[in-house]
């Protein structure tokens, strides 16, 4: 720890990151615009996330080090927002606000159509990896209550059908390149409905 | 500890000056020095006013709310431990309302916890316990949430037990400000807060601990505590944490309770020599 703090030059010739992925060179071009202020850990984590999807531990240890914050504090920061996400996030997103308006207009039916169609809790991503479900605290846009982002689009006075048939359209789309996953869809529904049954 | 002395240097802040700020506390008229907070103006003429987050020798964090305070003219509740005097302020320590407020504060910190006084190391020695006690809640008005929370005893000298935590940050402040090393942080938000050590990592793994003990001294409730007491053995010693503040600051004074001449591997625990 006081090598690395003696030494300020250092850190700012830091050698790359011994897995050699050329994503943390965009990392480390947003910590130099921060000029690795340690206030700029937000949007650092903002790039990384955009940068590799999700946030992993080795992603916040590397930008805690460098802005030499400690780990528990990166840690801490990270999760505390709801748009961070720790696992590998699916093809296709849906996230559902969960505040106070869309929550009044009916939000929980929306994430629970959403659950029972595809078989996943909010948070999680299907066993294929084709769909995340998440919910988000607020999306600041309470006026389209309630209001869902699908595939990084946001959608406002949805329901619960709306919602479903959005998903399905967009994971139909893959379908239409040619790898026919409407079909696995429709599949997996009926999966999913004999598991229920018994 | 160093052979060269060190010239003794005046502490910067509200003692330096004279108290020349005409401030009303209770009705009473008083001075308060400037810049001092309502909670220090209080404290020093002997005005009880509850606290839980708050620990001299570490910086504010204003999270329990259980100082808040009446101030004339103002219409929300002001922290005493947040707010500086200004002349002519007119403080209201107690009220009516202002201790329903902290009875309920208090009933919210057992409904989010797992609180259980018999089976707790800190029983007889706990902040919560303590103020429980002086709100007057014999009971809790809210359902109880029973989180499931884990134990941490992976640390050789220290266990932390989440259910007993009140996530006031006096361990984090004081790993942090004091001892540097900030092995604490709080993860997550709102109901799924919680006290983490490094990454999340189990406290034994943490390598910037210092097993320093100072966030175990600090702990008001029964969540941080050295490994083997038993119920109602802790004995908590947050004032260690304001006598090593003062130390740093040059102005320090021995302790009148033994604890500093104590040597620290002397049957491990150094706050066992402490008495309540």
């Amino acid at each position: 720890m006081s090598d690395s703090a003696r030494s300020t030059v250092k850190a700012r010739t830091r050698e790359a990151h011994p897995s050699g992925d050329e994503r943390f060179a965009m990392i480390d071009s947003a910590l130099k615009r921060a000029r690795f202020a340690q206030d700029h850990l937000i949007e650092i984590l903002h790039v990384a996330q955009e940068v590799f999807g999700y946030i992993s531990e080795d992603v916040l240890r590397y930008v805690g080090a460098a802005l030499r914050l400690p780990p528990s504090r990166v840690y801490g920061v990270a999760t505390f927002y709801h748009l961070f996400t720790f696992d590998p996030p699916g093809d296709h997103t849906c996230t559902v606000c969960t505040g106070t308006a869309c929550y009044v207009k009916g939000a929980d039916d929306i994430v629970a159509a959403v659950q029972a169609r595809y078989g996943i809790a909010a948070g999680q991503t299907t066993a294929d990896g084709r769909l995340t479900l998440s919910t988000a605290r607020c999306l600041g846009s309470c006026g389209l209550a309630p209001v869902a982002v699908l595939d990084g689009e946001v959608r406002g006075h949805l329901d619960a059908d709306a919602v479903v048939a959005e998903i399905r359209d967009n994971l139909g789309q893959d379908g239409q390149d040619g790898s026919g996953a409407e079909a696995d869809v429709e599949r997996r529904d009926e999966h999913h409905e004999t598991e229920a049954v018994r | 500890m160093s052979a060269s002395p060190v010239p003794p240097t005046p502490p910067p802040g509200p003692r330096s000056a004279r108290p020349n700020v005409a401030v009303t506390l209770d009705g009473e008229e008083v001075l308060a020095f400037p810049g001092e907070t309502v909670l220090a103006l209080a404290r020093r003429l002997g005005v009880p006013i509850p606290t839980l987050c708050q620990l001299d020798g570490v910086s504010v964090y204003g999270g329990c709310r259980l100082c808040v305070v009446e101030v004339e003219g103002e219409h929300r509740l002001p922290l005493a431990c947040a707010t500086e005097v200004s002349a002519d302020m007119e403080v209201r320590s107690t009220s009516a309302e202002l201790r329903d407020h902290r009875r309920r504060i208090v009933a919210l910190l057992f409904a989010e916890g797992s609180h259980v006084c018999a089976a707790c190391v800190a029983s007889g020695a706990c902040e919560l316990q303590d103020l429980a006690t002086e709100t007057g809640v014999d009971h809790v008005p809210y359902e109880l949430t029973f989180p499931s929370h884990e134990v941490d005893a992976s640390h050789p000298f220290f266990v932390l037990d989440r259910d007993r935590c009140v996530l006031c940050t006096r361990c984090v402040r004081v790993c942090d400000e004091i001892e540097g090393a900030h092995v604490w942080d709080i993860a997550q938000r709102g109901s799924d807060a919680r006290l983490i050590a490094g990454m999340d990592q189990p406290w034994g793994e943490v390598a910037s601990c210092t097993s320093c003990g100072k966030c175990v001294a600090a702990c008001p409730t029964g969540a941080l505590y050295h490994q083997g007491t038993a119920s109602g053995e802790r004995r908590p010693d947050p004032g260690l944490i304001a006598f090593l503040a003062d130390a740093r600051a040059g102005v320090w004074e021995p302790r009148d309770n033994g604890a500093v001449s104590q040597p620290r591997d002397a049957a491990g625990p150094h706050e066992q020599g402490t008495t309540p």
